[in-house]
């Protein structure tokens, strides 16, 4: 027979210790564990986990909910810049944006340059789709715009170019607004520059003149008072690097699927 | 499960057995961190919005069914039309360094500390699959390697009249005993599976169907829940329920022998409490 070398008192004051330990170490752990750019590149895994996953199981072309009238929000909630205070945005506003243009450039064969009565002409796609914002409120609005795939193919976006970048006209902070999203929902049926909400042209609140819509992402990604459409290769040359103002400064997902 | 004694550590006549097989604890104790770092990161998610809605849509000029706000100098937590007072713990609170702050949940109950949507949700989306990959597993192993079995309940043990003689027996605290304590009883039967085949998987839906992508992919979330503000209410409601499972279970380990429990979950080796004299008696066929 052996003599036991551990007592179950020790066992057992070990396991309360590791568990009181556990308790009290969690939430600084936490804090500290952010600290660590290491630690965080891991949490970001998650990112990329999540976007193989949606769209593994995504057809390229499944399509966002859309809404019957009934469902449209009384008040579509206006969230970030609610006016940008630039002159140029103020001088256009002034003269109803007849003076505004819209850009599209970089990896293109025809660089374009269209007014909104020229985008106005061209084929129109209604939707009533629903908002959800990072934050967690939604909102339902029907969005009338120009297909983007429509532009992509007038300008003629080389099959180099795998992001478009939009710029904005607005500032936030002090650093001018920015997206992008990648070709599969640039040429989702759905992803349109919309210039009109609940039939009224676009209210400056929610980025009037123009604005994207990516329905499949979440609000932060739907640029709004759009001046510029830059096709790129990559996305790290452009401002902070990570693919928009959110991603660059305070280290929001560029995929914003869920 | 195997329920071997093994005869050479009885004491007093009370068998250390063979309890929890290796998934079940390696499961559990996955869980104990998972679904502690989703709780609190959950609720700093929470915090940049402190409003629930019913329905496909919701912000701040719709009605809600739940809001956690504040006053001038008051926190409250609004359900329906009834006011509760939180000043000091929700929507209204003092940080580490004293200073007032007014989002729902408080510090000390969020991941992280300070305020960060973005830092949350890089923690509840990346925990998210750890909560996702091993629970598919262990149901995998509960249904295939009979386990499920051990945690359903059976028709006889549904029984109200059993059910209430097993409430009357946890809340004077008279435990199963022997043989009866490898086994369990009809209300960890419904506590466990509820929480193993009912809230995980809820919750694990409830949050996909608040992913854009996945109404798109899945548009069939959105009908099963009544939308995406309502998935977000259940939600959260499942959240609840999860946080009152783990503080009843953690209390009731603690009445139950908080060492002999623990050792259970950490060596699958569980001492076998004596039967009582009287427990025929309390015994319900």
């Amino acid at each position: 027979m052996t003599i036991p070398t551990k007592s179950p008192l020790t066992r057992r004051s070990l396991i309360a210790g590791a568990g009181l330990a556990g308790a009290g170490l969690l939430l600084p752990g936490c804090d500290r564990l952010d600290q660590s750019p290491a630690f965080r590149e891991t949490l970001r895994l998650g990112e990329r986990v999540t976007m193989g996953a949606q769209r593994l199981v995504s057809d390229r072309t499944a399509l966002a909910r859309e809404y019957d009238g009934g469902d449209i929000s009384p008040i579509f909630r206006s969230n970030g810049t609610r006016m940008p205070g630039t002159p140029d945005y103020a001088a256009w506003l002034a003269g109803g944006f007849a003076d505004w243009r819209l850009a599209v450039d970089g990896m293109v064969a025809r660089p374009l340059s269209l007014s909104l009565a020229q985008l106005g002409a061209m084929p129109v796609r209604e939707q009533t789709t629903r908002h959800d914002c990072v934050e967690g409120w939604s909102a339902i609005g029907r969005w009338t715009g120009t297909p983007l795939k429509l532009l992509l193919d007038a300008a003629g976006v080389r099959n180099t170019a795998r992001y478009l970048i939009f710029h904005c006209a607005d500032l936030y902070g002090a650093r001018p607004y920015y997206e992008s999203i990648d070709m599969i929902d640039a040429l989702h049926p759905q992803t349109i520059l919309a210039w009109a909400l609940n039939g009224r042209m676009l209210p400056v609140g929610n980025g009037a003149p123009l604005r994207l819509r990516v329905e499949r992402q979440l609000g932060y990604k739907q640029a709004k008072y759009i001046t510029r459409i830059e096709a790129v290769a990559t996305l790290a040359t452009s401002y902070g690097g990570k693919g928009g103002l959110w991603e660059d400064t305070n280290d929001y997902e560029w995929y914003a699927g869920i | 499960m195997a329920t071997r004694i093994r005869t050479d550590s009885v004491t007093d006549g009370r068998p250390l057995v063979k309890r929890h097989g290796w998934p079940v604890r390696v499961w559990h104790w996955i869980n104990a961190v998972v679904v502690i770092v989703m709780l609190m990161s959950g609720l700093m998610i929470f915090n940049a919005h402190g409003r629930l809605y019913w329905g496909q849509s919701g912000a701040n000029t719709d009605a809600a069914w739940l809001e956690i706000g504040s006053t001038a100098d008051a926190g409250y937590l609004q359900l329906g039309s009834v006011r509760v007072p939180t000043t000091g713990v929700l929507g209204y609170w003092r940080n580490g360094e004293g200073v007032v702050q007014r989002r729902a949940f408080p510090g000390w109950a969020t991941i992280p500390t300070a305020y960060s949507l973005s830092a949350a949700r890089r923690w509840h989306l990346f925990f998210a699959w750890l909560l996702v990959v091993p629970g598919l597993l262990f149901w995998l192993w509960s249904v295939v390697g009979g386990h499920a079995r051990a945690l359903l309940p059976m028709r006889t043990e549904l029984a109200p009249r059993h059910v209430w003689a097993d409430i009357r027996n946890h809340a004077r605290l008279r435990f199963p005993a022997g043989q009866a304590a490898l086994k369990y009883n009809i209300l960890q039967k419904l506590s466990y599976s509820g929480v193993v085949f009912g809230l995980l998987p809820l919750l694990v839906l409830t949050g996909l169907a608040m992913s854009p992508a996945m109404n798109a992919a899945w548009p069939w979330l959105l009908d099963l829940f009544g939308g995406r503000q309502s998935a977000r209410s259940l939600h959260f409601i499942a959240m609840v329920l999860l946080a009152a499972f783990i503080v009843v279970h953690l209390l009731m380990v603690v009445l139950a022998g908080p060492y002999n429990e623990i050792r259970s979950m950490v060596t699958g080796r569980f001492r076998l409490p004596a039967e009582r004299a009287d427990a025929k008696a309390e015994e319900v066929a």
